[in-house]
């Protein structure tokens, strides 16, 4: 996919993008973020509306974590890009070409099963993700990526504990779990696919090579799954895209609700 | 490892008035989110860290120091930092004994802290009765830097500071 292309194609509200090395980190930040903004807002939905009062607390803790997380990245891609954006421009104002999430996290809340499948298939490789990106060359990636891991360890404990209670619980829980882990596999290929920017960024030791974990993922997701009892899906072909800002038809209504105050009510603040 | 916070005494008594709004028994030394303060060219220069990423309360906190010294006749400009990451072996004796009479039983090492998270042993504390019969219900609690615990013996339902390190 021609990322650069389709980029160049839409001008964006937040101002003059920046160029050169500034541009790639400014990608590579985004491409961390994005994913953590929009999983965020998928468990934001759920508040009020969890299983039981404990999940939802849960679920919506984790949506505060991580939407804490995205702040300290958004807050620097501003920095870098000096034109004017802030955090909450980044968050809301960029059409849906700009977001470079990938597909998995804005994969719909559509029950508890696909809600912990898709939390689970994430948190595996956010925290394996955060564990390499704290030996950034980066000092500001290196010390949010030592900050956020200790929260994401807590995720993957809930999220890999409830797979197990899941899978290894009633025939019903066992079914639907199992339903979830086959419909989202299809979305994990991507998250080791690599951005121009995640190239560069790699070559100069500040981003992360998530090449050499992929083998460790799917053995790390695997084991969990043996323990839950549950199979481990076998798959030719993978969906991509939500890294070079083709989403699926979920992100517009994502949006829609995320951007709606800001849109409305243009630099409306608290 | 506990790691020193660089601290001008003579501003203490000023941080000290300043307490976590979501615990109000704790200040924000206690909980050892101020990490440096010191008093250079007629402005106070603050550096706090966040406990949590997503911790609401730090705005607050950032709002109530710079309401303190203004009050104090300074002038104060306040950073937030990340590193080093915030840790709960930066509350202090003080604020752990706080937080257990306030109803949180305060955290335990990180060892024990997992297992009392996964439910494999009863190892918290019942801040009501004292007893360490009782069960895990949740592994988040009201805010992001708790989990919820009941006590099989009293059955009271209590707050439990999770281990962060």
């Amino acid at each position: 996919m021609k990322e650069e292309i389709i980029n160049s194609a839409f001008s964006s509200p937040l101002g003059k993008m920046p160029k050169g090395q500034k541009g790639l980190l400014y990608n590579y930040i985004l491409g961390i973020a994005d994913n953590s903004l929009i999983l965020g807002q998928r468990l934001g939905e759920l508040c009020g509306h969890g299983p039981s009062l404990e999940t939802d607390i849960a679920l919506t803790n984790i949506s505060l974590d991580l939407f804490g997380q995205v702040r300290s990245y958004y807050q620097y891609a501003a920095k870098i890009a000096n034109n004017g954006s802030n955090e909450d421009t980044i968050a809301m104002m960029r059409p849906e070409r700009e977001y470079v999430n990938v597909l998995l996290v804005e994969q719909p809340n559509t029950d508890f099963g696909y809600v912990i499948a898709r939390q689970f298939l994430f948190d595996v490789y956010h925290f394996m993700f955060l564990t390499e990106l704290q030996n950034s060359k980066n000092e500001t990636l290196a010390a949010i990526a030592k900050k956020s891991i200790k929260e994401v360890s807590y995720h993957l404990r809930f999220s890999s504990d409830w797979i197990k209670r899941l899978g290894d619980g009633t025939q019903e829980s066992h079914k639907r779990i199992q339903n979830a882990i086959n419909d989202l596999w299809t979305y994990t290929d991507e998250l080791f696919h690599q951005t121009t920017a995640d190239k560069k960024m790699i070559a100069e030791n500040i981003g992360v090579d998530t090449l050499k974990l992929k083998e460790t993922y799917y053995h790390n997701v695997s084991e969990i799954l043996n323990e839950a009892t549950l199979d481990v899906p076998e798959l030719k072909y993978f969906q991509k895209g939500g890294k070079q800002g083709i989403h699926s038809e979920h992100m517009g209504y994502i949006l829609a609700e995320l951007q709606y105050m800001q849109r409305t009510y243009p630099n409306m603040s608290w | 490892m506990i790691e020193h916070a660089d601290i001008d005494t003579e501003l203490i008594p000023i941080l000290d008035k300043v307490s976590d709004p979501e615990i109000p028994v704790l200040t924000i030394l206690d909980m050892g989110v101020v990490r440096y303060a010191k008093l250079v060219d007629d402005v106070v220069l603050i550096k706090i860290t966040p406990t949590y990423s997503g911790c609401p309360a730090m705005d607050v906190i950032a709002d109530d120091i710079t309401t303190a010294f203004k009050k104090a006749g300074y002038k104060v400009n306040i950073d937030l930092v990340l590193t080093p990451a915030w840790t709960t072996d930066w509350i202090s004796e003080e604020g752990r004994d706080a937080l257990e009479k306030y109803g949180i039983a305060p955290p335990l090492e990180a060892e024990a802290d997992k297992d009392a998270l996964l439910g494999n042993k009863k190892i918290v504390k019942c801040t009501n009765c004292g007893s360490q019969n009782t069960n895990l219900v949740s592994q988040f609690g009201s805010t992001a830097c708790k989990a919820l615990f009941q006590c099989e013996d009293c059955q009271e339902p209590f707050d439990y500071f999770k281990c962060l390190k």
